[in-house]
């Protein structure tokens, strides 16, 4: 009886605790993680057109390289540790694993429909068509869905801690999901033998994988900026009975 | 444990026998989707034969949808799935019943019927026995998959529309396979890998769907 | 250098409507999605602040 007091007082410490300690860390980390995209993404963009060399076959397009292929990862990526913090908030009960999934979705879903889109603008001039019925494209498409589906849950249901639920339970069955759709989709596509899309796979220049590499690190701290500020909002509304906050409000003034 | 899932599956039965229009909607809808093809394609036997199996299977899953809804909803409304909640059964047990019911009552009569819209797209007997097949695997997997997402939009405002969004994308490697089945018959390519992966997503879904459901009911009804 | 002058840069040796809608679709998305996060942390605080006054004048009257 007394351990089962002890553990409910230490995870009622722990909920409480967790967003009240985290929000003057958001706080300091935001513009940190924002000063380091911006440099990351200036100087990214100064190699991606001035210092990487246009391609001999593809001309200048393939430069669309440098932001396609940061967002197609970002994208997959995104979805994972999203899942992974729906798994946490489960395991834990922390609330903040759940306002981070929440944040990340949004971000997660912009990326795919920047990887759907520089996909089809590198592709006209390339490969001469918007669109292939390719296993990638397709399943960054449905990955698309998976988000909307997603985000839409999490909009309709007014009760926060429903919606954590209801929505954290959506995003493990997604991520369950994932693998199997695409083994699919590549198993349809290899089928009907149509589109498959194949770069030359050429070894990669020293200077193009930096470029790249730099672009990737600047997508991850916009990420980490952007998911912290969501968070930050979050909490203000989820916790705006609490007198820490208006403390905390007061001293950033 | 199977006292329990046949009396549910005898209930929810005698429910619907008692009101027929709500199975039958689903099944005229699925009628009617087949049969604006030809008139929205081609009345071409040859173009309708090639798109037949897709066009089939996808009416099918748009029928599945269209009911899901149905799934919980009535059980919520009158409260019985409180009572079902409450009770000693393992929740689990309840959304089988619940889904072996619901497949008996939409998923079977399409999978009856599609030997006859079949014919109408001009599909030979061995495609027409095949795409029966594959349905007769898929529809249980596609109740099993919504069921979690009827559970997770009980009660939820534009639920109708939701769901669709929440289920269709999980859809998809059911649709690729059962359609790949025909497809890869008339390529000369053996069905048998179609099939045993239909099959394994029947054992999967059976096996883990049901928990996920009686989860997200649970998550529902707090 | 790639580009010998601005209008070089721009062109993007014929491909520069592909990589200005590219990269413009990417800077716009970023941009809204900033500028929305960032408004909403202004209601939101807007709100508390508000909140916090009506409190006090209630703890007041009391």
């Amino acid at each position: 009886m007394a351990s089962k007091q002890n553990e409910k007082k230490l995870n009622s410490w722990l909920k409480f605790s967790s967003t009240r300690n985290f929000y003057p860390l958001a706080d300091k980390m935001i513009p940190w993680f924002m000063g380091l995209a911006i440099v990351l993404t200036l100087i990214g963009l100064y190699m991606t057109f001035f210092v990487v060399p246009p391609d001999y076959q593809q001309g200048n397009s393939y430069r669309i390289m440098y932001i396609h292929v940061p967002a197609a990862w970002m994208s997959m990526l995104i979805y994972l540790l999203m899942a992974l913090y729906a798994g946490i908030y489960f395991v834990l009960n922390v609330k903040l694993a759940d306002m981070m999934a929440g944040g990340l979705a949004i971000t997660g879903a912009i990326f795919t429909v920047i990887a759907l889109w520089t996909g089809s603008m590198w592709g006209k001039p390339t490969w001469g068509t918007w669109w292939v019925w390719d296993a990638r494209l397709t399943s960054e498409l449905l990955l698309l869905f998976l988000y909307l589906g997603y985000i839409s849950l999490r909009a309709a249901i007014d009760d926060p801690n429903r919606a954590a639920k209801a929505s954290g339970l959506l995003a493990l069955v997604g991520v369950v999901n994932v693998p199997i759709i695409y083994f699919s989709v590549t198993w349809w596509n290899t089928l009907h033998q149509g589109a498959s899309i194949t770069t030359n796979k050429t070894s990669m220049a020293t200077e193009m994988f930096i470029t790249l590499l730099v672009m990737v690190f600047a997508f991850w701290m916009y990420t980490i900026a952007i998911v912290l500020m969501r968070v930050r909002n979050e909490i203000i509304e989820r916790e705006r009975d609490t007198s820490w906050l208006v403390e905390e409000l007061g001293k950033e003034k | 444990m199977f006292s329990v899932i046949n009396l549910m599956v005898r209930r929810d039965i005698l429910l619907a026998v008692r009101r027929p229009q709500d199975v039958m909607t689903s099944l005229f809808f699925f009628i009617i989707v087949v049969s604006l093809f030809p008139l929205g394609v081609s009345p071409e036997m040859e173009v309708l034969r090639s798109i037949g199996p897709g066009v089939i299977w996808v009416a099918a899953l748009l029928a599945t949808m269209l009911s899901l809804g149905r799934l919980f909803s009535d059980d919520y409304q009158d409260g019985t799935l409180e009572q079902l909640i409450l009770s000693p059964q393992p929740l689990a047990l309840v959304v089988l019943s619940k889904v072996a019911a619901h497949w008996l009552l939409t998923g079977l009569p399409l999978v009856i019927l599609t030997p006859l819209l079949g014919l109408l797209l001009g599909l030979n007997g061995d495609e027409i026995q095949i795409l029966t097949l594959t349905l007769l695997l898929g529809t249980p997997v596609l109740i099993l998959i919504g069921s979690i997402g009827a559970a997770l939009t009980l009660g939820v405002r534009g639920g109708g529309v939701l769901i669709s969004l929440l289920i269709l994308p999980l859809f998809v490697p059911v649709l690729i396979f059962g359609t790949g089945a025909v497809s890869s018959m008339n390529a000369g390519l053996g069905v048998e890998a179609h099939f045993s992966l239909l099959g394994a997503f029947l054992v999967l879904s059976l096996l883990l769907t049901p928990w996920a459901s009686a989860a997200a009911l649970k998550i529902s009804m707090e | 250098m790639n580009w010998e002058n601005p209008s070089e840069f721009f062109a993007m040796g014929g491909h520069g409507l592909y990589i200005w809608a590219s990269f413009g679709l990417l800077a716009l998305l970023i941009l809204i999605e900033v500028v929305v996060v960032k408004k909403r942390r202004k209601d939101l605080i807007h709100r508390l602040k508000r909140l916090t006054k009506a409190r006090a004048k209630m703890v007041e009257k009391e």
